[in-house]
């Protein structure tokens, strides 16, 4: 059976790609990916706001108690090499993880600046990474900041990658905008080669017990499916870019679903977190069963085959369907 | 000549730059002030720079000084060339290897950057008592004067000692030298390998034991030989001084400077001479050539060479016009009749009287500069005019005013030496803004990349947390010899304006003198918020006044409260020591240099800041008349004794060097509890209690490092007399009644800000919950109305102690603290467990300190934390040693029962003139509760009463005795380098004693002191100093050591984590008749993270399974328990999410990734095993419960 598909230009044995997650975060980690059955792996995400705060924290706590007290000039070794510092383990790990492994390696940058996202972005590039994956996800919390200067922005950030790096750019989208296909659209323009449809942003939650607010990792089912499909569905064919399938996919017919709703590979998290690396086999081998008994080819034959442009019920991808959705429940 | 490159370093520095090259193996233990040398030898290892020989050399921490020496010697006789560093008690700890390694004739240098011995107190600062308290050992004691000599004399007495095969301990003055920054040539490494001769390393490598070529040494001997074997030697020392000076010659051929065993400078034809050595002889040559040039003929001996005494030499040294000799020793041997630098010139001068070849001139000696007393050139004149006497004053001291066997000689205290050339800078700072950072910036920039001479010294203050801090910097084209403080500058900047509402810092500024400012008012009201002095000083020496608002230009440039470049921005601008173009440049270079390897972004934030700050500095117009009436504040507030006022209060004011001998108490005996005069309101910030949101729960009581936050419960009525603000609230709980209120106030002169409390605090605002039960407020605002409310919280009447439940946190904090106020750092990890201690058992407590950060929270000067109750008792306190405390405390106990003993014996003795039934009540009494320890107490007055109607010795003697009947608490308190490392042995000894002793291990994991080396506790992937790529191996389980005795109360306890275990591990410790340890975790400023969090990351260390909590009760085997209660239940968090929140262990991870993995694993592994050891532990015990 023809599983490959292509993503970001790469020709991928298969559509299933590890997305950011721990499981991307060693070599040893990845290799048993690959093992598995993996077709490309997105890297661990470097954060440019972690890494500027531990600077910050170091060069702090280096120095803020020193020269206080005469037996106690400092506290802690100063004068140290700091290897590490920014990021340099991280580059070096993709230059050994390319070394080793021969599934493309998609790096991960998540910034929060103008400059970090440069850096980094040629760090990583002179690292050997094949690809890099940004990781855009903002979250405004004044009001007077109007919606279309974090867009504009946004697209910005893009376009000054685009221009500074060579490597194919693939966005994390996520889908909190007026029109995420426009959106889409502004960012291919910019130089983005391919999208992922969507972020899957840290859930907040109310502690009852210490009256306090709590981040935690959102940890999707297939239940979260529904929107990846109906923004691959939208943007099929719309656009010269690759798309993945970013949220909810958790089985083979998960991943046969995205491909027909106009995926170009999926990108999976939460499935190999909560079951392992293992889970990849398994999903193979039933899209592989799948596409057997109902006679499929190859992958490239189902794309898009039940996108807005190729499906029976277009309605479907659009706001009165709700109506329908609802009849269709009561009865 | 050779090639030499300028460097601005410390003495230190210098010595550790050749030490560390001319060695292969280092054996260090940390002591201030030498600590720098061994960290600095280990940073240079771990960044693997090689020595001449091609090899990086093994730098190794010790358990102790013994160690070191131990382990140096036997590196020198296994054949590396070996060296250490060490001070004061260290260097005396040194002394049987020293015998030995001397009486080898080994080859090897000790670097001692000298100090002062502890006697009637401790003193960190620099003196020649631990140098001259070795001269008998066989050490050759080579001084060097000057940051520069150190650097010299420290590769000269190496070759010297390769050629001559007598050790040499090379000393300079601790502080003076060791910390002076001064800008010094560097030996290239040519000059190096130039002067240590290969051959002699072959030689001294051929001597090393191998059995390849095996020979025996350290015999036994016998009267037979030892003797003459002793006398072996005395050749070797014999030709000791040809070959020193033959190798300082060798030296002038290679770098050009000159040196001799006795260097003189002066007149030619001087007929008066000072002799000494140290770094006081720098400013003894600024004096001679300034009284040579005033027409006098006077002249000074360096002495280079102490021990062998090169009497020849020495006397070729000297002028043939002398008439007299004042000898200065900077020691003190009491009851000697002169000290030993005096006597080697008496006995060379006496000795050879018949062939000076002029009269035998007259010598007087005199002490000077103990403890880095100041030695200034108006002692100086005062000496030499003592020298020009008919009846000369011998055995004086200068310095001090000796009103008691008036040795003292008088000099002018207002002559200051002008040197003209010298710009002459004061800084007055805060610990933690950076300032001092600064300056020693600047002297690097300007000594290394100017044709300037610079020179920085740096006074800190005797308290951990917001002190004051003083640079004294000078700059001028000739070389700077002035080893003193500065005492008019031209330039004077204070960096935290607060400081001069308490103190007059101006009185130093030269007449037309730059003074600049901190100040967070506005530009218009800046004149109008200064003090009257401030404003008078100003205007009579017509000062040029700048200010600037540093906070707010850090804040912008995201440098929050550190100011240091900032203020050195503004030094720069105005000082005019560079042009303002080139002060810039160089600003930003020496950023570069330092932040580069941080990170560009932290390069950039500097740099904003520096442009920022020409922006916002401004000079004020000075008026023409003052229009303050600010008067300066007191430094002690409150209803003291005369000697707390005029002793203390000076001391606080910075006058302590006017007090007079009588007025210190001789026997190093001083009041208890008088930290609660000195308000030193450092706090910008302080706790303000929210009655209606408050739970009652105490935990911020219980939490607070320094004792400010207390509560209590009365009666309503006692209301009326309340200060407005006052707050209180009806007392939650069963036991309390209608009436009885429930207060909680805190001490907002005292507090340091550290905002620990409000992290414990479990009560959120139910309609904001960003707000607690207590919240940080601005101090000045409420400092006046706080102030009241605290004494009027003060004056209530405290609670029955014999009501309340002191096992459990709510009620104990109700207790009375017998320590408050400490100088501790703020947010100590350690002094919640001490005030703990304190409020359970203080009133009868006895404790002995190891040396460390609780001696000098608890006993610096000038006050101290330790107080009484209102009945005048309260927790006796002293700090012997650092390696001895275990011992030390057991001695109180030995004591303790021993008076007990005599006691009762007398008791029964006495018993039928007594009333029987009181005598024997008193002779059975169970002393475990408190309540029952009254009943005794008042049993025991009675008895007192009783005793004084019968006029015998028994029962005077019984009187005196009779205390002793009553439970005495014997507390043994140190860190964890006293108990793990250097006090071990102890420690262990004494817990093996059974005696009934409480020890109580303040668990920082490193030696928090002297500033963060690694100790046996520290853990795995912990950065510490001396193990600066993160610690690989496991840290000691000492708690596991002490349950192997079985009949040991052993506790691990973390307050943050689970204060309930807490309280009852430090009751039941008490209760346990027998040894009892305490290993209490405690966070610390090395640890690196906001310590407002400390008590959250006890909880994490807990919940990660790293440090395991529980308690051993050995009387519960007794009972038919089991003995080990755990207290938590395993690892129940990654490793990761405790250790990445602190710097110590972050930054491995910044090193190098990939070991700081491995560190990850172990420590996992680490809290899996121990939790695996304390379960199987308490299940080991479950199955005897069931048999039995």
């Amino acid at each position: 059976m023809d599983l490959s598909t292509t993503f970001l230009g790469f020709l991928l044995k298969n559509p299933l790609i590890a997305s950011a997650s721990p499981l991307t975060a060693s070599l040893e980690s990845i290799k048993r990916l690959e093992d598995n059955g993996i077709a490309a792996v997105i890297m661990h995400s470097l954060f440019e706001e972690e890494i500027n705060h531990d600077i910050h924290q170091i060069d702090h706590f280096l120095h803020i108690n020193s020269d206080s007290y005469a037996e106690a000039i400092s506290y802690l070794p100063s004068e140290v090499d700091f290897n590490n510092l920014q990021a340099d383990h991280y580059l070096h790990e993709i230059h050994r993880i390319k070394e080793s492994v021969d599934v493309p390696l998609i790096a991960s940058l998540n910034g929060v600046s103008a400059g970090g996202w440069v850096k980094y972005a040629q760090k990583i590039e002179q690292a050997g990474a094949d690809a890099i994956e940004l990781n855009i996800t903002y979250i405004p919390t004044t009001i007077d900041l109007e919606g279309s200067v974090v867009e504009q922005m946004y697209v910005e950030t893009v376009a000054m990658l685009a221009r500074e790096v060579s490597l194919p750019i693939n966005v994390k989208m996520n889908a909190y905008f007026s029109n995420p296909a426009n959106m889409a659209k502004r960012f291919v323009e910019a130089g983005a080669r391919g999208l992922s449809i969507f972020d899957n942003p840290t859930l907040v939650d109310v502690d009852l017990e210490l009256l306090s607010v709590l981040q935690r990792a959102n940890i999707t089912t297939s239940y979260n499916l529904s929107e990846t499909l109906r923004w691959c569905g939208i943007l099929y064919q719309k656009l010269s870019c690759s798309l993945c399938a970013n949220t909810g996919i958790h089985s083979g017919e998960d991943v046969l679903k995205a491909m027909m709703s106009g995926a170009d590979a999926t990108a999976l998290a939460s499935l190999l977190l909560i079951k392992g690396e293992g889970e990849i086999k398994n999903i193979l081998t039933n899209m592989t069963e799948w596409m057997e008994k109902y006679e499929y080819d190859s992958i490239e034959q189902m794309k898009g085959s039940i996108s807005l442009l190729h499906t029976d019920n277009p309605s479907a991808y659009e706001r009165n369907s709700y109506m329908y959705a609802l009849q269709h429940y009561r009865r | 000549m050779y090639d030499s490159t300028t460097i601005t370093v410390d003495g230190n520095e210098a010595v550790a730059l050749v030490a560390h090259k001319i060695n292969e193996v280092i054996a260090i233990y940390p002591i201030t002030p030498s600590s720098a040398m061994g960290e600095f030898s280990d940073l240079y290892s771990s960044k693997k720079e090689k020595n001449i020989f091609g090899s990086v050399p093994e730098v190794y921490e010790m358990q102790s000084e013994g160690g070191a020496s131990g382990a140096v010697h036997g590196a020198l006789q296994a054949g590396s060339l070996t060296t250490t560093f060490t001070a004061s008690q260290g260097l005396l700890l040194m002394i049987p290897n020293m015998y030995k390694i001397a009486g080898e004739l080994t080859s090897t240098v000790f670097h001692v950057a000298s100090r002062s011995l502890a006697a009637q107190g401790l003193s960190i600062f620099g003196d020649h008592q631990d140098v001259m308290g070795v001269r008998q050992s066989g050490f050759a004691l080579l001084c060097s004067n000057s940051v520069q000599e150190a650097h010299d004399f420290a590769l000269i007495s190496q070759a010297a000692s390769l050629r001559s095969r007598i050790p040499f301990l090379h000393f300079f003055d601790g502080f003076r030298t060791s910390h002076e920054v001064n800008r010094i040539e560097q030996l290239s490494v040519d000059v190096l390998k130039a002067m240590i001769d290969k051959d002699l390393v072959s030689a001294h490598r051929r001597r090393a034991l191998t059995p390849d070529h095996p020979v025996l040494r350290g015999t036994a001997q016998n009267p037979d030989v030892y003797f003459q074997g002793r006398e072996s030697v005395n050749r070797y020392y014999l030709a000791l001084p040809e070959i020193l000076q033959n190798e300082m010659d060798r030296f002038a051929t290679l770098t050009g400077r000159t040196y001799r065993l006795f260097d003189y400078v002066g007149a030619a034809d001087a007929q008066r001479i000072i002799v000494m050595m140290g770094s006081g002889a720098e400013a003894l040559e600024e004096s001679v050539e300034y009284l040579n040039a005033q027409g006098q003929k006077v002249g000074l001996i360096k002495v280079r060479l102490a021990l062998p005494f090169a009497a020849e030499a020495f006397i070729a040294a000297l002028p043939s016009t002398l008439k007299s000799i004042a000898v200065l020793d900077r020691t003190k041997e009491p009851g000697s009749l002169g000290e030993p630098l005096y006597h080697d010139v008496v006995t060379t001068l006496f000795e050879n009287s018949d062939s000076l070849g002029f009269e035998m001139p007259r010598i007087i000696g005199g002490r000077y500069g103990l403890s880095s007393k100041e030695f200034t050139p108006a002692m100086i004149i005062a000496i030499f005019d003592e020298l020009s006497k008919e009846k000369m004053k011998n055995h004086f001291t200068i310095g001090i005013d000796d009103d008691v066997t008036h040795t003292s000689l008088e000099y002018d205290h207002d002559f200051i030496l002008e040197n003209p050339d010298q710009f002459q800078a004061v800084f007055y700072g805060l610990g933690s803004d950076g300032t001092v950072g600064a300056n020693k910036n600047t002297i690097k920039i300007i000594g290394t990349e100017t044709d300037h001479y610079a020179q920085g010294y740096f006074v800190y203050d005797s308290k951990k947390s917001g002190s004051m801090t003083t640079s004294h910097l000078r700059f001028g084209k000739k070389a700077i010899r002035s080893s003193y403080l500065i005492q008019k500058a031209d330039f004077v900047a204070v960096h935290q304006a607060v400081f001069l509402e308490k103190l007059d810092l101006l009185e130093i500024a030269k007449e037309g003198a730059v003074f600049l400012l901190n100040t967070p008012f506005q530009r218009e009201e800046v004149w109008n918020r200064l003090p009257r002095v401030t404003q008078e000083k100003i205007i009579a020496k017509k000062l040029k006044f700048y200010a600037i608002d540093a906070y707010k230009v850090a804040q912008a440039s995201n440098m929050g409260r550190r100011i240091n470049t900032v203020m050195q921005t503004c030094f720069f601008a105005i000082s005019g020591i560079l042009s303002k173009e080139e002060a810039i440049a160089k600003i930003k270079g020496s950023i570069k240099k330092s932040y580069g390897s941080k990170g560009d972004l932290i390069v950039q934030e500097n740099y904003k800041a520096v442009d920022t700050t020409l922006e916002n500095l401004y000079e004020i117009e000075v008026p023409t008349s003052i229009n303050s009436t600010l008067e300066l504040q007191q430094t002690l507030k409150g209803d003291m004794s005369d000697f707390v006022h005029d002793v203390i209060g000076q001391i606080t004011a910075f006058k302590g060097d006017e007090l007079r001998v009588s007025q210190i108490p001789d026997d190093g005996t001083w009041p208890t509890g008088t930290t609660q005069y000195e308000k030193r309101n450092i706090a910008q910030e302080v706790p303000f209690w929210d009655a209606d949101t408050c739970i009652q729960c105490n935990k911020c009581v219980g939490a607070c490092p320094h004792s400010v936050i207390r509560s209590n419960i009365f009666d309503v009525s006692l209301l009326q007399n309340a200060p407005e603000g006052f707050s209180a609230k009806k007392a939650k709980g069963k036991e309390f009644g209608e009436n009885d209120l429930f207060s909680i106030s805190v001490a907002v002169e005292d507090c340091t800000g550290c905002a620990l409390c409000v992290e414990v605090c479990p009560a959120k605002n139910k309609s904001q919950t960003n707000l607690k039960a207590i919240n940080m407020v601005p101090q000045l605002p409420i400092r006046e109305s706080g102030s009241t409310q605290w004494e009027f919280f003060l004056s209530l009447p405290k609670m029955d102690r014999e009501k309340l439940d002191h096992s459990n946190l709510k009620e104990s904090q109700f207790l009375e603290p017998l320590f408050e106020f400490s100088g501790a750092c703020p947010g100590c990890g350690e002094t919640p467990y001490v005030k703990l201690a304190s409020q359970l058992f203080g009133d009868r407590m006895v404790i002995a300190n190891a040396t460390g950060c609780s001696s000098i929270y608890g006993g610096n000067l000038p006050t101290t934390p330790w107080r009484k109750n209102d009945e005048g008792r309260g927790p006796a306190w002293s700090n012997s040693l650092f390696e001895d405390n275990a011992e030390f405390g057991l001695g109180f106990r030995l004591a303790i029962d021993a008076h007990n003993d005599r006691a009762r014996g007398l008791l029964e003795s006495l018993k039928p003139h007594l009333d029987e039934s009181l005598v024997e009540e008193i002779l059975g009494a169970d002393q475990h509760e408190e309540s029952q320890i009254n009943a005794q107490r008042k049993r025991v007055e009675t008895l007192k009463i009783a005793l004084e109607k019968l006029e015998n010795d028994e029962a005077k003697t019984l009187i005196e005795l009779a205390d002793y009947l009553v439970k005495k608490s014997v507390w043994i308190m140190g860190g964890d380098g006293w108990a793990y490392d250097i006090g071990y042995g102890g420690l262990d000894h004494v817990i093996a004693s059974g005696k009934n002793v409480n020890i109580l291990v303040l668990d920082t994991q490193v030696y928090s002191n002297t500033g963060g080396q690694q100790s046996k506790a520290t853990m795995t992937g912990a950065v510490a100093k001396f193990a600066a790529g993160g610690k690989a191996g496991l840290p000691k389980d000492l708690a596991a050591m002490a349950i192997a005795y079985e009949n040991v109360y052993v506790a691990k306890v973390a307050m943050g984590a689970n204060d309930s275990a807490t309280h009852k591990a430090f009751v039941e410790a008490e209760r346990y008749d027998g040894p009892s340890i305490i290993i209490a975790y405690s966070h610390c400023v090395a640890h690196g993270y906001d310590l407002r969090y400390g008590f959250d990351q006890q909880k994490r260390a807990v919940d990660s399974g790293l440090w395991p909590i529980f308690r051993f009760n050995p009387d519960k085997i007794k009972a038919g328990e089991n003995p080990m209660t755990l207290d938590y239940k395993g690892p129940k968090i990654d490793v990761k999410d405790f250790m990445y929140r602190e710097t110590r262990f972050k930054m491995a991870e910044k090193m190098n990734a990939v070991s700081a993995v491995s560190f990850l694993t172990t420590a996992a592994h680490t809290a899996q095993s121990l939790y695996a050891r304390y379960k199987n532990l308490h299940e080991y015990y479950e199955p005897a419960q069931e048999v039995q």
